[in-house]
């Protein structure tokens, strides 16, 4: 506070400006107003030049002139600072510069108004001014770690944000995954779905192919018994044609050979009866057949088993027969004559005896095809009478099932067959006919290379 | 006299060639036996070793087939002269019948059999 020509405060107090205006961003926070703070170099610089070149000669008072410039300076912060009141640094700040600015204003009113009282008082007023200038050092310090700890926070949210935003799109991008995921599996389920029921309906058909295969095996059995009755009834017929016509020249005769005519006459009459009863074996093998492919009603009639075994033998034998000139096997038959007839399906438990007689044909032929010498392919049905139940045992000598088939052979699809040659439902279906349609017990025993007993059970 | 064994396993066969031949058999030119199966044709042939000349013979019968049958007559040695072996069927594919030829039939004749033309050859054929 010497009046010499140089003004310390206007400088500094320019100084102090800018680097407050860096300090609180004013040119980015309050451009306005930053703009005329930027200026105030212009007036100081004036008052400065000014007072040095004319200050001694209009008598200024050189510490007013600074003090002075120096609130002026203070007012236009304290009016940023009110401006920034929202930002603690500008608040410290503000609260650093207000008692200096108090005591400087009240010591230069005190200096004008009573210069004396102000001399006395000079060394307390020194110490005030220090006191106050040193809380102006401090809180300036404390607003500058006040702006720092406010930037590392803002660092700190701003990652935080970015985190969050990062976790957002990735959140999205997993949405989106599931989202494809989720379609390709529905997709999928859908393809799934259509597959499952293409198999199921494939399945249909290759079980009703199974059973048109076992009517077409019979065709040729068939065809081949009808041909026998038939041929007795077209060659009876000629015969007694040749009969009757030797008759009537017997009886033309002028001497009449009466014991021949009557072994003619009986001859013919025999000759009727046989062809009413081949007649009648074709017309019942036709009915057999007619019965068989007619589509099972499932109701049970009084079934002769013995017949049904008789009949279906024979008629596997001939069906193999027809497609394989070479087959040939031995047939024996165990029927029970006391064996009354049993409540069932005939045209079910017909197609489980096709079965069991065309498996055992086959093993007996492969046996053979094998070249044993001395081997007899055998294959026999047995009945019998178990009072409550009735029992029929189809045996074949010839190749046997492995253990580890023989618990197979009832499932569906199973074959030991090559491909093309079975479709492996037979004996699932004869399986499902004995026991869920008649309640009866189907088993398997077999020596492996030796034979196999296939033992069916009805219940009365 | 020229013996016949036929061998069918139908039981009217006999009936019927009985009723067909009758002119020949009441002459005397033909007599038949017949057997039910091929163990009883062997059985007979055993039993009445050369005197059988002609044997016709069903090839689908159970048991021993006819063409079983014929097997083991050609290779069972018999007391000359050999009987003739004729295969009637009902089976007439080609294959059967090169068969049957294969294994030493004369003749291979289909069912229904044509009597007439059974006649013919049975009579054309030269007496034991």
């Amino acid at each position: 506070m010497e009046d010499d020509g140089l003004l310390l405060g206007t400088p500094v107090a320019i100084l102090v400006l800018w680097m407050l205006r860096r300090f609180l961003s004013t040119p980015t926070r309050l451009p306005d107003l930053d703009r005329r703070l930027a200026r105030l170099w212009i007036p100081a610089a004036v008052v400065w030049v000014g007072h040095l070149l004319f200050g001694k000669m209009l008598h200024l008072d050189g510490d007013l002139v600074d003090d002075v410039f120096i609130l002026l300076v203070i007012a236009q912060l304290l009016q940023v600072v009110w401006r920034l009141r929202d930002y603690p640094p500008a608040r410290t700040i503000g609260l650093a510069l207000l008692p200096y600015a108090a005591t400087l204003l009240l010591a230069m009113v005190w200096r004008q108004v009573a210069a004396t009282s102000f001399k006395e008082y000079n060394d307390g007023i020194d110490m005030v001014g220090t006191f106050v200038f040193f809380w102006l050092v401090g809180l300036f310090s404390v607003a500058r770690s006040q702006k720092k700890r406010l930037a590392v926070e803002a660092q700190r949210r701003a990652e935080e944000e970015q985190a969050q935003q990062r976790i957002v799109a990735r959140n999205t991008e997993l949405e989106q995954l599931v989202l494809a995921r989720t379609a390709a599996l529905r997709q999928q389920t859908e393809e799934l779905q259509q597959a499952l029921e293409e198999l199921q309906t494939t399945q249909n058909q290759l079980i009703q192919a199974e059973k048109m295969a076992s009517l077409g095996e019979l065709t040729a059995g068939i065809a081949h018994e009808i041909q026998n009755p038939l041929n007795f009834v077209n060659n009876f017929a000629e015969v007694s044609t040749e009969l009757a016509q030797e008759l009537a020249e017997e009886r033309s005769r002028s001497v009449r050979n009466l014991p021949l005519e009557t072994e003619l006459l009986g001859d013919l009459k025999q000759n009727m009866l046989k062809i009413t009863q081949h007649g009648q074996r074709a017309a019942s093998i036709v009915r057999g057949m007619l019965e068989h492919s007619r589509a099972s009603t499932g109701e049970r009639q009084p079934t002769d088993l013995n017949a049904l075994c008789d009949e279906y033998l024979r008629l596997a034998y001939h069906g193999l027969r027809a497609k394989n000139k070479s087959f040939n096997a031995t047939l024996k038959t165990d029927l029970a004559t006391d064996l009354a007839a049993i409540a069932a399906v005939p045209q079910d438990v017909g197609r489980v005896l096709l079965n069991l007689f065309t498996n055992a044909f086959y093993a007996v032929h492969r046996r053979q095809q094998q070249g044993e010498s001395g081997y007899v392919p055998t294959v026999s049905v047995r009945t019998k009478d178990l009072g409550n139940e009735v029992e029929v045992c189809v045996q074949d000598n010839g190749t046997g099932i492995p253990v580890a088939v023989q618990q197979k052979i009832f499932q569906p699809f199973f074959t030991t067959k090559p491909a093309g040659e079975g479709t492996g439902l037979g004996l699932s279906l004869a399986h499902d006919i004995v026991t869920k349609g008649h309640g009866g017990t189907l088993e398997v025993s077999s020596q492996p290379g030796q034979g196999a007993t296939f033992t069916l059970r009805l219940p009365r | 006299m020229m013996k016949i064994l036929v061998v069918d396993d139908e039981p009217d066969v006999r009936t019927l060639f009985e009723q067909r031949f009758r002119r020949e058999i009441r002459s005397g030119a033909l007599a038949f036996s017949f057997a039910y199966s091929g163990e009883e044709a062997l059985g007979y042939l055993h039993e009445h070793h050369s005197e059988v000349v002609l044997i016709l013979s069903d090839i689908n019968m159970p048991g021993m087939s006819g063409l079983e049958l014929l097997r083991r007559v050609r290779t069972e040695p018999a007391p000359p002269p050999p009987p003739r072996v004729m295969m009637i069927t009902a089976y007439g594919d080609d294959a059967s019948r090169t068969q049957a030829l294969a294994l030493g039939a004369d003749d291979f004749l289909t069912k229904p059999v044509d009597f007439a033309a059974l006649k013919e050859k049975l009579l054309a054929l030269p007496s034991a």
